[in-house]
């Protein structure tokens, strides 16, 4: 209970603080407005802030250890941390300044306008991109290699159980840890985006039809799409890979799993190219085409395709992180991508118990976490694109 | 009749209608299944009288819709049939009393039911003062933080903030379970002690959505003349959001906050499996795993009809929100 009370009196004295904050700047400066008419939250605000990161820096600079050697974990994780943030942020600035330098004119004016949290997000997208398409030639030892040491501690430190040969570690049949997170980024990636281009073909298709043919099969297509949008997706899939374990196992249910997602997941594709779709057909160039006699296909692929590229993309975006997330947590489920393909949502289970050693041996957690932040990222990377691409396509300045 | 009325019981006749298809299309999708149960508990060498036999008990042997109607009506009564699981124990072990499916499900549902309602009595004030407070001091850098650290929650996989959470509240500083230990007859504050930590993990990912429209919601408004006027007669600026501005943003919060909700049921499942927290959800993914079709029938219906209800309870709240709806010229 001694925590809460603790916490409690924290903010009791950055109560106080807030309140001397704001009445010192009052006398200081001979009661200027900004003081003068400052809410008390704002004052309050300011004080928590300064106090956090008082707090922020007292803890970095803490000692890992205590004169008996025993690790003092929340430091460490703090460290980690704050190294993180100071880093991508630094990569992200000279990824912009790079981009500005570098490349042609138009690309150079884009990142000019660029915000960082947009260019750290294009950033990652390439590092996860290169992982993806190199990891046989990145990663160490294969995805299903497995060695005689098991549960090698992550770290390469001999002292610690660890091993310079696998610097994460291995797990708990001795495969290579690190091996494996490269080698995940080509599967879970390449999976999910697999199933995401599966279900813009789909979705994009029948969408488009049903806004140049209106009618009958508008109707069932959209009344099927409603059916299939009442049923929570998480839920619906469970459902369909119960069925679909009972025909196939193993590759073959990661390919059911694949096709079950786009179908799902189309629902929502559909919608949104209908809806655009139906935007588009009514402009004066489909007359025009159509009195030419132009095909179906003609209509569809030359001309709606063309002007509807910048929603779909943005939904592209989206839709990818969602398809991403869903893959995550049915490989977590143990439903998803099965083994031998190696999977961070899949690790992240299998490391999961490692996080309770965490209290005296911070590197050990750091396995899962890992796993589970390597999705984490990719997400919010791909969020930050696309938030920047809305904002940038809407014209919003706010 | 009251307009509002028929527009309510026209929603309420449709959500009904969508129910009954998607209970068609969940014994559909069941029914793709090859074989069926009288093999898998009898194996290869069963003979084909013992097969037929186990059919009938079953009724495997009716025709296909002869059966959805029969489920569907049993399913409407309460009677949600018995898990195969627990089936097969009594032909091989002969186990005397037999616990149906809605045994089973009955004190889950409770349990999910009373996580689903801690998160969302942490969830919806705190998504809601969040958000006020970031229209209120919009652009700052409070707003900036807040923007992005729930577009961070929300992009992040549900077991990844739970995993947070476990290490940061239960590992290094040990103040809640990190296993949802609940039992028969347990108290109700180690209850809510145990439900916690699911319930903020699922708080956290629910939080980014709803905060995100109370601000837009908000901002949208602050633009309209009795805003101004309000301002200009000199109300202070938390006074204007509580109550010129929040009153007529209600409706899209309201939807914000239903069609979360909705999405909580599926959330549930991966934190209920995390935290090894006894609800439907775990119930679900065991059943799944074990191919248990009686459970994984009735738990897709529970979640998909909690969705479906959840739906259109947004649908009805945002016309009763709406004046303009209210009471139509």
């Amino acid at each position: 209970m001694s925590v809460w009370l603790n916490i409690a009196l924290a903010l009791a004295v950055v109560a106080v603080l807030g309140w001397v904050f704001r009445f010192a700047g009052q006398k200081a400066t001979g009661n200027n407005p900004y003081f003068r008419d400052m809410p008390y939250a704002v004052a309050f605000g300011f004080a928590l802030a300064v106090v956090l990161i008082l707090a922020g820096v007292w803890l970095y600079f803490q000692p890992a250890a205590n004169e008996q050697g025993v690790p003092a974990p929340s430091v460490i994780f703090w460290r980690w941390a704050v190294h993180f943030v100071a880093g991508s942020a630094v990569a992200a600035f000279l990824f912009r300044l790079a981009g500005r330098h570098v490349g042609t004119g138009a690309s150079r004016k884009l990142f000019r306008q660029m915000p960082l949290t947009a260019a750290f997000g294009i950033l990652v997208v390439l590092i996860y991109a290169v992982l993806a398409i190199f990891a046989a030639f990145i990663a160490p030892h294969g995805q299903e290699q497995v060695f005689a040491q098991a549960n090698v501690v992550p770290g390469g430190n001999p002292a610690l159980g660890g091993n310079p040969e696998f610097p994460l570690g291995t797990d708990q049949i001795g495969r290579d840890i690190l091996s494996r997170l490269i080698y995940g980024a080509q599967n879970t990636v390449g999976i999910a985006f697999a199933t995401t281009v599966l279900a813009f073909l789909l979705g994009g298709t029948l969408g488009f039809l049903a806004a140049v043919l209106r009618g009958w099969t508008d109707q069932i297509l959209s009344r099927g799409v409603d059916v299939l949008m009442a049923i929570p997706s998480l839920i619906f899939s469970l459902l369909l890979i119960t069925v679909a374990s009972a025909w196939v196992t193993g590759t073959g249910l990661t390919v059911a799993m694949v096709v079950i997602i786009a179908v799902i997941d189309s629902t929502r594709v559909y919608r949104l190219a209908r809806a655009v779709g139906m935007n588009i057909v009514v402009m004066d160039y489909i007359e025009a085409a159509k009195l030419r006699g132009e095909g179906m296909g003609y209509l569809i692929f030359k001309e709606i395709l063309p002007n509807a590229t910048a929603p779909l993309l943005a939904e592209f975006g989206l839709r990818f992180c969602f398809v991403f997330l869903t893959i995550s947590a049915l490989s977590f489920l143990g439903l998803g991508i099965q083994p031998p393909l190696a999977d961070w949502g899949t690790m992240v289970k299998d490391l999961s118990a490692f996080i309770n050693y965490a209290a005296f041996a911070p590197q050990i957690a750091s396995a899962p976490l890992l796993a589970a932040g390597a999705i984490a990222l990719l997400t919010v990377a791909v969020n930050f694109v696309v938030d920047w691409m809305l904002h940038r396509s809407s014209g919003l300045k706010e | 009749m009251n307009p509002v009325f028929k527009i309510i019981l026209q929603r309420l006749a449709l959500g009904l209608l969508t129910l009954l298809i998607v209970s068609f299309v969940i014994f559909t999708a069941v029914n793709l299944l090859p074989g069926d149960f009288a093999q898998a508990i009898l194996g290869q060498s069963a003979t084909p009288e013992a097969i037929a036999s186990i059919r009938r008990d079953l009724g495997l042997d009716q025709p296909f819709f002869a059966r959805y109607f029969v489920w569907l009506g049993d399913m409407l009564q309460g009677d949600l049939g018995v898990s195969y699981a627990q089936l097969n124990f009594q032909t091989n072990m002969g186990a005397a009393e037999l616990k149906t499916v809605a045994d089973q499900i009955a004190p889950r549902f409770a349990n999910t039911m009373f996580l689903a309602g801690v998160t969302a009595a942490i969830a919806v004030p705190f998504a809601v003062g969040l958000g006020v407070l970031a229209a209120l001091y919009r652009n700052s850098v409070f707003d900036k933080v807040a923007n992005i650290s729930t577009l961070t929650s929300i992009s992040s996989p549900e077991f990844f903030l739970a995993y947070i959470l476990v290490l940061f509240l239960a590992v290094l500083n040990p103040l809640l379970p990190s296993i949802a230990n609940i039992y028969q007859g347990i108290p109700f504050t180690d209850r809510l002690i145990a439900t916690l930590l699911p319930a903020l993990t699922l708080t956290l990912v629910v939080t980014a959505h709803m905060m995100r429209m109370t601000r837009a919601a908000i901002i949208n408004l602050l633009a309209s003349p009795y805003i101004e006027m309000a301002r200009l007669k000199g109300v202070k600026p938390l006074r204007i959001i509580t109550h010129h501005a929040l009153p007529n943003a209600w409706a899209p919060i309201i939807n914000v906050i239903a069609l979360n909700l909705a999405y909580l049921i599926t959330g549930v499942v991966v934190v209920e499996v995390v935290f090894n927290y006894p609800g439907i959800g775990q119930l679900f993914v065991d059943a799944v795993k074990n191919r248990d079709i009686p459970v994984v029938q009735a738990c897709c219906l529970i979640f998909a009809g909690a969705y479906i209800l959840l739906n259109l309870a947004a649908d009805i709240l945002s016309i009763l929100t709406n004046p303009r709806l209210r009471h139509p010229k």
